[in-house]
């Protein structure tokens, strides 16, 4: 069934886009990312313009974390308190990446400045992840070996404004989730996504944060940092698509439902080495194409820019 | 007082008034002339499209537009259809520190969103190439004005890069359409528009060609357009951007928390 896009000005098969949106769906629900860095190269994949992929799946993130949130949120895993301090760091993280991102443009090198931030943090984030997990999962075999202590002190712990998270049972500097929050913020304004992928795991090894809040704590902030990102694309790029974001949406939010219930099934370890493969599979891609010869080396942009 | 006001509003009506009779000497010449070459001629070629008008509507997967008329007697036809021209970049990578990278780009003023065209006979046993290159017959002859100082053939790397890319959306055809001939005088052609074909205002010539010569041409007009659902969101999006952009959000809410409880229930 082909649907034709109002602003991609192009025809695509509703199916398709229906399944991706289903299978992105599924792994935010399962590891709580928003998906965006999966899903962006998937539109373009299927020929949607890179800005109008962009912008689209941050409307369709907005969904997908609100359906997320809620399920997490009746099983009470979020921490509204921890989430507003990230999400303080991240309108201040927002606004500097606005900035690069402006800084890049005049430049003439922004695309390939978006892949190389992606191949960086995906494969650097995506490793370490890979790497901690395949650990975690070979003690789990080994039960002899001496259990870790339970709180490490590095010299995060000893940053001031300390604040009590009494939902995570953290004492804790305001400034590390916060921090962790603006880094989160930069990401969805220069690469267009909601930043999951890097907020999971920050809160995980940084903040020591249990795992069962993790997921939903990171969907209750990415709901507005993404809701944020779709007003300005929209009143500035005018590229979010409508119809685009409703076929991703509907099968974002029924696949966001099986994913979290997948979840609670899954043991902490083998959910992060999954998702770590995933994100590692995705950096390889990207540094494939940027550096194998492309087909044509020239490309055509009709319009001004 | 109500004097002094008449005056002064005729002062600033009489403006206004030489500009429309300015406009309506030029709409007359403009209908006269047209008039004019119509009837010259309306007696050797005329032809007419099954539609003049392309609606993209949800559902829009592509289409294809009947083309047809009549000559006055024995010659050859050539169709030429030509989309609204715009500015396009041409950009070019190069291997930069392993990486393909844009690094050279043109600009080209007035290229057409889309380009194709249909002949009855093989072109060069048609006509020469001035005549061809007066009418813009066939790719290689389309003018493609770029601003630029670069040397000739970097310039022709561009340009076939241009026409190349173009090709590949499906939007320049990469062969010759065919016009069949009913007879001697009655012909038609079939013009295929894709589901990508860009919205705007279209062109469509046809020429009448004898003894190398073109004898006569018609132009008729071809409108691409937006219908319906997909024409009011694009629009919404364009005219209401922050309102659109708030919509979209809102929307987004709803449908995410629809979601949530309706799996509650289940």
């Amino acid at each position: 069934m082909q649907v034709y896009l109002p602003i991609a000005e192009m025809s695509v098969n509703a199916l398709l886009v229906l399944g991706m949106g289903w299978l992105v769906g599924f792994l935010s629900g399962m590891f709580g990312v928003g998906g965006g860095f999966l899903m962006t190269p998937l539109l373009i994949f299927i020929g949607v313009p890179p800005a109008i992929a962009v912008g689209t799946q941050a409307n369709q993130l907005v969904a997908a974390s609100v359906s997320g949130v809620l399920a997490h949120w009746r099983r009470g895993n979020v921490d509204v308190k921890l989430g507003v301090v990230m999400l303080g760091g991240g309108v201040v993280g927002t606004a500097v990446g606005v900035w690069v991102f402006g800084i890049l443009q005049r430049l003439g090198q922004i695309d390939i400045a978006i892949t190389l931030s992606y191949v960086f943090f995906l494969g650097t984030i995506g490793g370490m992840m890979l790497v901690e997990s395949s650990r975690a999962i070979l003690r789990r075999r080994a039960p002899t070996a001496r259990r870790g202590k339970l709180h490490r002190h590095i010299w995060l712990h000893g940053l001031p404004f300390k604040m009590r998270f009494q939902r995570s049972k953290l004492y804790i500097s305001a400034l590390l989730p916060a921090g962790i929050g603006a880094v989160g913020g930069m990401l969805v304004a220069i690469m267009g996504i909601g930043g999951g992928f890097l907020l999971v795991p920050a809160m995980i090894y940084l903040l020591n944060m249990p795992a069962g809040l993790v997921a939903g704590t990171s969907l209750f902030q990415i709901i507005f940092t993404t809701a944020a990102a779709t007003l300005l694309q929209a009143a500035t790029n005018q590229t979010v698509d409508a119809m685009l974001a409703l076929l991703l949406l509907i099968g974002g939010v029924i696949g966001a439902q099986f994913g979290t219930r997948a979840g609670t099934r899954l043991r902490g370890e083998t959910a992060r080495m999954a998702l770590s493969m995933i994100v590692v599979a995705v950096a390889l891609k990207l540094a494939w194409d940027l550096f194998s010869r492309p087909d044509d080396l020239y490309t055509l942009t009709m319009g001004l820019r | 007082m109500a004097a002094g006001m008449t005056e002064r509003r005729s002062i600033k009506r009489r403006p206004i008034k030489r500009r429309l009779v300015q406009a309506a000497a030029a709409l007359a010449g403009l209908l006269l002339g047209g008039t004019v070459a119509a009837t010259v001629w309306a007696q050797q070629l005329v032809a007419d499209l099954s539609s003049h008008l392309i609606a993209i509507t949800t559902g829009f997967t592509g289409t294809e537009v009947v083309l047809f008329g009549t000559t006055d007697g024995a010659g050859d036809v050539a169709i030429v259809v030509t989309g609204p021209r715009s500015p396009a970049t041409v950009r070019r990578k190069q291997r930069v520190a392993g990486m393909w990278m844009n690094t050279d780009s043109l600009r080209f003023d007035q290229v057409p969103s889309f380009y194709t065209v249909a002949v009855s006979r093989p072109l060069d046993q048609l006509v020469g190439r001035p005549v061809l290159e007066r009418h813009q017959l066939g790719l290689p002859q389309l003018q493609l004005p770029a601003d630029s100082t670069l040397p000739p053939e970097e310039l022709a790397a561009y340009r076939s890069a241009l026409i190349r890319n173009k090709q590949r959306q499906g939007l320049y055809a990469i062969s010759m359409g065919q016009v069949a001939f009913l007879g001697e005088r009655l012909f038609r052609t079939n013009i295929y528009f894709p589901a990508n074909v860009p919205t705007g205002l279209y062109n469509v010539e046809a020429l009448l060609i004898r003894d190398g010569e073109v004898v006569s041409a018609q132009t008729t007009p071809l409108v691409v357009s937006k219908i319906g659902f997909s024409a009011e969101v694009s629009d919404f999006a364009r005219n209401r951007p922050v309102i659109y952009g708030v919509a979209a959000v809102l929307g987004a809410i709803a449908a995410g928390w629809a979601a949530g409880a309706a799996f509650r229930r289940v």
